[in-house]
Formats: C-alpha cells, structure tokens, sequence
C-alpha cells in the first residue's frame, strides 16, 4: 500500500518535472546550489543535514567512477578515509590552518586514488570491485596499525576547529548553522567543479569509454588512461569529503576506511540513481533520513532500512531520483 | 601521390593458441585506391584485418605504416597515426546521439583530458560532425541515440564516425553485413565516393561485391596469400577459382 503509494507520488512530481527538466539539466549545479541553502529549514536537525552534505559529496565523487565510467569499486572508502586522515592529521599534529588541512584532504584522496588505482585499472567487472576491496583494506591496516598518527581503533581525536578565519572574518564554526553554511559552500563548489567536469570534453571522453571501448579504442582513446585519471578525480572529490568529515565531527573514526563505508557509496547512488548529477544526494539523504528516524524506534533500524533499499532497488530500479528522471522523459 | 605504399605487412603469422590463423602474409597496400581482402570463410580475413588496424598483436612478422615500423603499438596510436577501422559487428556509442557518436571521434583529434573548457565551446567539431552526417546521408538523424536508428543507418553512423577520426587509411568490416540490396547499393556508392580522397581496405566476403569497385585484390585462404592483382586478374586466376567452385553465393 505504502509502495504503491509512493510510486504514484513520484508519477505525479515526474508530471510536473517535465516541462522544466531541459532547464534543469543546463542549471543543474546552481539547482543543487540553492537547495543545499535552503535545506536546514526543512532538515529535521542541523547535524543530520551536514552529514547528508558530507556523504551526498561522497557519493557524488564515487558516483563519478560508478554512474559515469561504469567501474563498480570496492575500495572508496579508502579514499574517503585517507582524505579524513590527512586532513584531521593536519589540525591534530601540525595545527595546520583549516584551509591546508582542506587541501592536504583532497590531496590524500588523490594519492589514495592514484596507488589503488595504478594496481586495479588494468581489471575490470568483478576483478577490479575484488582488487579495489583488497587494496583499500591494504590502506585500512596501515592507518589502523599506525596508532601515533591515526589513533588506531580509538580514530583520531582533536581535530578541532573553532573558528573559520575568513579574510580576516572569524566564522564561529561551533554555531550549528554556521557549521552547516561553511560545508555547503565547499559541496556547492565541489557540484559546480562536477558540473563542469562532466560538460567538458573529457566528460564526452568518459561516457564514449562507459558506452563502448572497443568503439572508443578505436577511435584513439587510450582507454586504461582514461579510467586512471577518472579514479583520481572521483578520489579528490572523496577526499575533500572525507576532509569536511573530519571538521564536522573533530574526530576521525577508523572506520571511515572501513569497507562498509565502501558499499555505503554503493548503496546511496543505488537509492538514488547512479549516473545522474542528482542522485547521489537524493540517495544520502534517503539513507541517512531513515537510519536516523528509524534508530530513534528501534535498534534494529539496519532491518528497516535494508527492506527500504530492497523496495527501492526492485520498484525504483533506477534509483529514486533515476526513475523520476526517466518517468518525466518518456 | 597515388600507387605509392602506405601499409606494408612482412610475414606476419596469428597463432590462436595451437591454431595457426594466419601465415606467412606478406602484403603491400597502395595510397588513394580500393583494396579488397577476399577469402571465403576462415580464410583468416578478419584476423588480417585486425593486425592490420592493430587490435591484434601479431605474433611474428612486421607492418610498416608509411615506411615505420608499427608492430605491436597499442590500437590508440594506430588511430592517431590515421588507421581507423570500422567494426563487422556495428560498435557504436549506442546512448549517445548519431550527432555525439561523431562528434567524440572528432574531438579525440584535438583534446582527450581537457576537463575544463565546455564541450559546447569546441563549435569547430561540432560543425565538422554535422558535416560528416550529411555526407552519409544522416543529417535528418542528427539528435536520436544510436541504438534507435535502423540498421542500415547504424552501419553508415559507423563509416561517419571512422571519418571523424580524418583517417589516412580506413579499413572497412564487412560493411555490408545484412544489409538490404538497396543498403548494399548505397553503401557501395558512398565507399567509391569516399576512396577518391583516402586509402580503403575492405574485408569482404562475398567477392562479386567488390571485384566492381576495387582497384586490387588480395585473396586469403586457410590462413595463407593466394593471390594478389587486379580485379580481372583474380577472376582468371585458376586458384581462386578453384577455392571459390562450388560456393554459390558468390
């Protein structure tokens, strides 16, 4: 009853989507720019609203490789937590300004991306999701073993930033909606960097190589450089959301890294629709919406929350956002 | 410039594991004309064909493209150098329109990693590409996905998109491969058309179809050269009769 219910509700939001989807699509960035503004009015609390920032950018970033190129990996996790190390590293040891630390994030996703991916590229299907997984719990052992850095299974504490000095403007980064604002204003520029990435012509290059390689091949494409260079862009893009983690939560848990954060990226562009600009964020939101209401009820809330996404998976099968997106084309 | 050597193979030999596939070719290819690799079936046509366009490594012997030595390169750089094939099996972008099918080969020419600049700012390939679709007869199906043209168009959106990659030498698949009598006459038509500003090799099976519109002939069997000539020579030529007697079809 409640399926079929919500399936006619996004019937009737895909009815009214269609006269604007052309206009959508060309304004997509400042779209998702101007919802993520007006989003904790509506968010049931601050804090729930960051994360659903922090992972829709995750997401977004391993979307990249999943929706865009069609790799499916096992290992973004890896990415995402060396991006939180390095940041959270920054502030902890070295009291590194927040910007640096920012930056010294995406440059260990980056990193991360490259050594992973210099190994995996040259797999592909189920070997490539295998290699990534290995790879990636390679990285997990060495931040977990290495306790004066990382903190081991205790993660990483006194990460802490109270204020963001900004051209001479301290923002008090302990105020909720501050805290909210400032992460916002890296996500929206992160979306804008996307958008334009997948405007470009490397993005031409990217779908050409997921559509067919033997025709990209031929055509001169060097198709093993491509994915490589698609892999450390998804991974700045998981490193600078694993870097906001660590400043939102002034902590870096270990298992950030673990692979269960590698099939969560998985899951949130399942649920939201893989491939598209939108649902990365649609399918974070879902998921991190229902595990907070659900755990206020029950401690089994992973029961409620994997029947969601089996609902999901077999009546929205493109995802959410994915099935709205194609209900409002046809 | 016509009649001088573009490809050249020297004893080039394909072992599938313990299958020899091809033996021994040696072969040369000729600027700004027709030339045909006929053979009927396993005589190690498409293999040739895939040595020569680089997707296969062959596993002795050299090709010479244009007096260098390009064994072994990777397929890319072949189609940088300006070898391009087309495929047997219609390879296409299938989600993206005949427009950006065109439009990307193009655009690997001039840019493959710039990620910043839009798309829509490279105005010069985009033209080029709406030029190429009406030169094969496809400017009316400039903006459908690929996977919904009809078969006869997908396969001329395949010639389109080899051109785009302005290829020296285009090597050509059975490019005729179910099509209608009337598809069959176009194509023809257009690959003539074609062969007046660059070198074509075709792959062909069936040999009345191009003993009209080639300048020569090379002739595979069980994996080996049988002949090699002018359209009028093979057709005297007992050997290939021989091969041929008996074949129907042909």
């Amino acid at each position: 009853m409640l399926l079929g219910s919500a399936t006619s509700v996004a019937l009737d939001v895909s009815e009214r989507l269609r006269g604007w989807l052309p206009f959508a699509q060309r304004r997509r960035a400042w779209l998702a720019a101007l919802f993520l503004i007006l989003f904790p009015l509506v968010a049931p609390f601050k804090a729930l609203a960051t994360m659903i920032l922090i992972y829709g950018l995750y997401a977004l970033g391993f979307n990249i490789l999943f929706g865009y190129l069609g790799l499916l990996s096992f290992g973004h996790s890896a990415l995402f937590g060396t991006g939180a190390y390095f940041c959270g590293i920054a502030i902890a040891h070295f009291g590194l300004p927040w910007w640096a630390a920012l930056s010294l994030g995406v440059l260990g996703g980056v990193l991360a991306a490259a050594a992973i991916g210099v190994l995996a590229i040259r797999t592909l299907g189920i070997y490539f999701a295998m290699v990534t997984l290995a790879l990636s719990q390679c990285l997990y052992y060495l931040f977990y073993q290495a306790t004066d850095w990382t903190g081991g299974e205790n993660g990483l504490t006194g990460v802490n930033v109270k204020t963001i000095n900004l051209f001479g403007f301290g923002l008090d980064f302990v105020n909720p909606l501050v805290h909210y604002y400032v992460i916002a204003a890296f996500v929206i520029v992160a979306l804008f960097a996307l958008s334009r990435i997948l405007a470009s012509p490397f993005g031409a290059v990217i779908e050409g190589v997921r559509e067919s390689e033997a025709r990209a091949r031929a055509s001169g494409i060097d198709v093993v450089r491509v994915r490589f260079v698609t892999f450390v862009v998804s991974g700045a893009f998981c490193g600078l959301a694993g870097a906001l983690l660590a400043l939102h939560l002034s902590i870096v848990p270990i298992e950030t890294m673990h692979y269960d954060t590698s099939g969560l990226a998985v899951m949130m562009c399942l649920l939201g629709g893989m491939g598209t600009f939108f649902g990365p964020f649609v399918g974070a939101a879902i998921f991190l919406l229902l595990e907070n209401l659900v755990s206020l009820y029950t401690v089994h809330w992973q029961l409620i929350v994997g029947a969601a996404f089996i609902a999901c998976v077999l009546f929205f099968p493109r995802g959410v956002w994915g099935t709205i997106l194609q209900r409002s084309r046809t | 410039m016509s009649g001088e050597i573009i490809l050249r193979t020297h004893n080039v030999s394909k072992r599938f594991g313990r299958l020899n596939a091809l033996n021994g070719v040696s072969a040369e290819f000729r600027r700004n004309v027709i030339t045909s690799i006929i053979g009927p079936n396993g005589a190690g046509k498409s293999t040739y064909f895939n040595l020569l366009c680089g997707a296969l490594r062959p596993s002795s012997g050299t090709i010479e493209f244009e007096g260098r030595d390009v064994t072994g390169l990777p397929q890319h750089r072949f189609a940088h150098m300006g070898i391009v094939k087309s495929f047997q099996i219609t390879t296409l972008f299938p989600q993206l329109s005949a427009h950006e099918n065109v439009r990307l080969a193009a655009q690997v020419r001039v840019t493959i990693f710039d990620m910043w600049r839009p798309r829509a700012s490279l105005k010069m390939l985009s033209e080029q590409a709406d030029f190429i679709l009406e030169r094969v007869g496809l400017g009316h199906r400039r903006d459908r996905p690929a996977a919904l043209l009809a078969h006869g168009e997908q396969r001329a959106l395949e010639i389109a998109v080899a051109l785009a990659s302005e290829p020296k030498l285009l090597l050509l698949d059975e490019p005729t491969a179910g099509m209608s009598p009337q598809e069959t006459r176009e194509m023809m038509d257009l690959i003539v058309r074609l062969a007046a500003e660059r070198t074509i090799i075709l792959v062909e099976h069936k040999m009345k179809l191009v003993l009209g519109i080639s300048d020569r002939l090379i002739v595979l069997h069980h994996g080996e050269l049988l002949a090699e000539g002018a359209p009028d020579e093979i057709k005297r030529n007992e050997l290939v009769k021989r091969v041929y007697l008996g074949q129907r079809d042909h």
